[in-house]
């Protein structure tokens, strides 16, 4: 076995293992964090790994989900946008996080804040994916146990993510949930900085376009 | 050569499915026709006409010197037409021959007997009892009157002696229904808490099934905090009154009320329709996919906007009613679980079309509605797609499952779109413990109840068949991870073992 396997083999190990780390974050959330980025536990290969299962599950779930649960209007689905309803929120959650902390002590470096939330997310294809299955095989009377299972998978995803950002950052409980509600509301400036700022190169190029027409007009 | 046969054979199968059934080939020229229905989304989907206009009878067409001004009451009993010509103070009486044509018979404008006027004022309502006593919501002069059959007086039922009404109040009678025992129930102007009962003697016994009063959080926060003075300017929280009534053939009450908010019928605060039982409570049936106000889509559009404002409802003798919206001129079909059947008409002058329609009734399965405006009466009879669904729905009430799928299946392929159709064909499949198929006919219509049912049942005979195998799975699961650590047990121990 020349070097290069080697070394080949042992990248997917520690990516493996990476992978497999993300289920101890699941059950030991302050410990598992903590190893996450302070003992190099986990890599941005499996954190991917996890968003783009996220990614995938949410798509599969219109699918394959019971009509009884979820019922789709095909029409005026965008696959696109409906990918974008998660990638959007996590990309403002992660600079807002970022930018905020790093002002005051946080230790997390913005790639790490990523992995941190990524791994944060696993709860959601663990228990969504079982939970497609068995949509299929209850009543609506029974419904109650898919809304609630749903339900716990976004509330302990989100958790975990709080954890997440306590234990990378090196804040201590209170600072971490001030920081947490201070994130949100980060991701709703940028929000509206955005429209504004959208708003205003419409006006601008209509502004230019106007310009341009009226010139024609008078030559 | 392959390809021009297979050609000429779809062309000579249209051609031949275009003769076979050249009734059923629509081409609207508008955006949607004439009668429609909201899908499960919720869109319109057009519908082939499920009722017809058959005749409409002006004043002059039923040969009435003095025209019909302002009437406002429609009943049908028996095959007796009664329109309250309430601008006339008279009850105009028509007949239905065996040919389904109205003619006039006589006028009822007087009476012989008893104290004070003995001719109407606005009589807007007129009911028959099974004896043939006649009641008649005299408004003008404040009283219900109860007749005999030759127009002879009996007795009278005045203003309600309830300590709760004002003094001042003048008691308007609006719409009255009879039960078998000739007890009344009233709709009056001007009062809110429901419909008045009267006993067979005369007696009022009390108001039932008043409509819950209706306000937002932001109303009620406000109040909490607002002077007496601005409390003065602003509504009270008051229930609304009811616009009509019609006593079902079991005796239950159906009531209807245009006094409705476009954010109260869709928040679900408000019913438009009501099916109240003896006790005044509501036991209408509400599983269809939304609630039972008419039209979904409120847009401004023709002069008109807002929701349906319903003024009249009848019931059918298999429990499915159908609603006037005076407010759009249209005709809202329900069937016994709530979920739309039919909706048509719209405003305007032509035959079907309405300008203030505001009586509904039906002898049979026709239908008979009165326009208030116009002061004509219109006709319409089940097409042959209706009476199809009509059939369907009999077919099930009587037990006939088989059948009933069968009729559901035809009334499929004149209208591939109609819901009710598939969700037909799933239930009668039900009835026939044909699970499986059933469930297929309800997904597709997203029928969740109805799939739940079936799939119970199919899941349970699917246990039964397979517990065996179900039992091998459990016991292996249990087993093989157990005996692994004991066999791993064992050779431990061998291995370890100091026998050697």
């Amino acid at each position: 076995m020349n070097i290069s396997a080697i070394k080949d083999n042992i990248k997917l190990q520690k990516y493996l293992d990476s992978l497999k780390f993300a289920f101890y974050c699941m059950t030991h959330p302050l410990d598992g964090f903590w190893d996450l980025t302070h003992e190099k536990r986990g890599t941005y290969a499996a954190a991917n790994t996890i968003l783009i299962l996220t990614l995938i599950v949410r798509v599969m779930k219109l699918r394959f989900t019971s009509f009884l649960f979820i019922t789709v209007y095909w029409e005026e689905i965008n696959i696109f946008l409906y990918l974008a309803s998660v990638l959007f929120p996590l990309v403002l959650w992660v600079f807002g996080n970022w930018g905020l902390t790093t002002l005051f002590d946080g230790k997390g470096r913005l790639g790490q804040v990523y992995m941190a939330t990524c791994y944060g997310m696993i709860p959601y294809p663990v228990i969504q994916i079982p939970l497609m299955l068995l949509s299929n095989v209850v009543t609506v009377d029974e419904g109650s146990f898919y809304v609630v299972l749903s339900a716990i998978s976004l509330i302990y995803a989100g958790i975990l993510i709080i954890c997440a950002m306590g234990q990378i950052h090196e804040f201590s409980g209170a600072k971490n949930i001030l920081f947490t509600v201070a994130s949100l509301f980060a991701m709703l400036v940028m929000v509206f900085l955005l429209l504004i700022f959208f708003s205003m190169i419409t006006q601008g190029i209509s502004y230019i376009v106007s310009l341009i027409r009226e010139m024609l007009f008078r030559l | 050569m392959k390809k021009i046969r297979v050609l000429a054979l779809i062309l000579s199968a249209f051609a031949v499915s275009t003769l076979i059934f050249p009734s059923y080939a629509y081409a609207s020229s508008d955006d949607h026709g004439y009668t429609y229905r909201y899908d499960y989304w919720e869109d319109v989907q057009d519908s082939p006409d499920v009722f017809a206009v058959n005749e409409s009878y002006t004043s002059a067409d039923l040969g009435l010197e003095i025209p019909m001004k302002n009437p406002q009451g429609l009943y049908a009993h028996d095959d007796r037409i009664y329109i309250c010509d309430t601008g006339n103070n008279r009850i105009v009486e028509l007949t239905r021959d065996d040919g389904n044509h109205l003619s006039f018979t006589r006028f009822i404008d007087s009476f012989s007997g008893g104290e004070g006027a003995n001719t109407f004022a606005s009589p807007t309502d007129i009911a028959i009892s099974d004896n043939g006593n006649i009641f008649i919501a005299d408004q003008g002069n404040a009283r219900i009157l109860k007749l005999d059959k030759d127009l002879n007086y009996i007795m009278e039922f005045g203003k309600p002696d309830d300590t709760a009404l004002d003094k001042s109040l003048v008691f308007q009678p609006y719409k009255i229904v009879i039960d078998t025992a000739e007890r009344v129930y009233c709709v009056a102007r001007g009062i809110n808490k429901g419909l008045c009962k009267y006993e067979q003697d005369g007696t009022f016994s009390g108001f039932i099934g008043a409509l819950p009063a209706t306000y937002n959080l932001w109303d009620y926060l406000w109040k909490k905090i607002a002077s007496q003075e601005q409390l003065a300017k602003m509504n009270a929280f008051v229930p609304t009154e009811y616009d009509n009534l019609y006593m079902d053939y079991e005796g239950f009450i159906y009531v209807v009320t245009g006094n409705v908010k476009e954010e109260d019928l869709e928040s679900g605060q408000v019913n438009a329709v009501r099916k109240l039982n003896l006790l005044g409570n509501d036991i209408l049936v509400r599983n269809g996919d939304y609630d039972n106000y008419g039209d979904l889509y409120m847009g401004d559009g023709g002069g008109h906007q807002g929701p349906s404002l319903f003024s009249d409802v009848t019931v059918f003798d298999n429990d499915t009613y159908v609603c006037l919206d005076r407010n759009r001129g249209r005709v809202f079909g329900y069937d016994d679980q709530g979920r739309m059947m039919f909706a048509f008409g719209g405003n305007g002058n032509e035959d079907g079309f309405f300008n203030w329609a505001i009586g509904i009734e039906h002898i049979g399965n026709d239908l008979y509605i009165l326009d208030q405006q116009t002061a004509t009466i219109v006709t319409f009879s089940l097409t042959e797609f209706g009476e199809m669904v009509f059939q369907a729905i009999d077919e099930f009430d009587h037990g006939d499952y088989n059948a009933s799928g069968e009729t559901w299946k035809k009334v499929m392929e004149l209208n591939g779109n109609y819901d009710l159709a598939y969700i037909g064909i799933g239930r009668s499949l039900l009835r026939q413990e044909k699970y499986q198929e059933a469930m297929d006919y309800f997904e597709v219509k997203y029928d969740d109840e109805n799939y739940s049912k079936a799939f119970k049942q199919y899941r349970k005979e699917w246990v039964e068949d397979n517990i065996v195998v179900i039992v091998i799975c459990i016991l292996a699961l249990f087993l093989v991870p157990m005996s692994i650590g004991r066999i791993r047990k064992i050779k431990h121990d061998v291995d370890t073992a100091d026998i050697f």
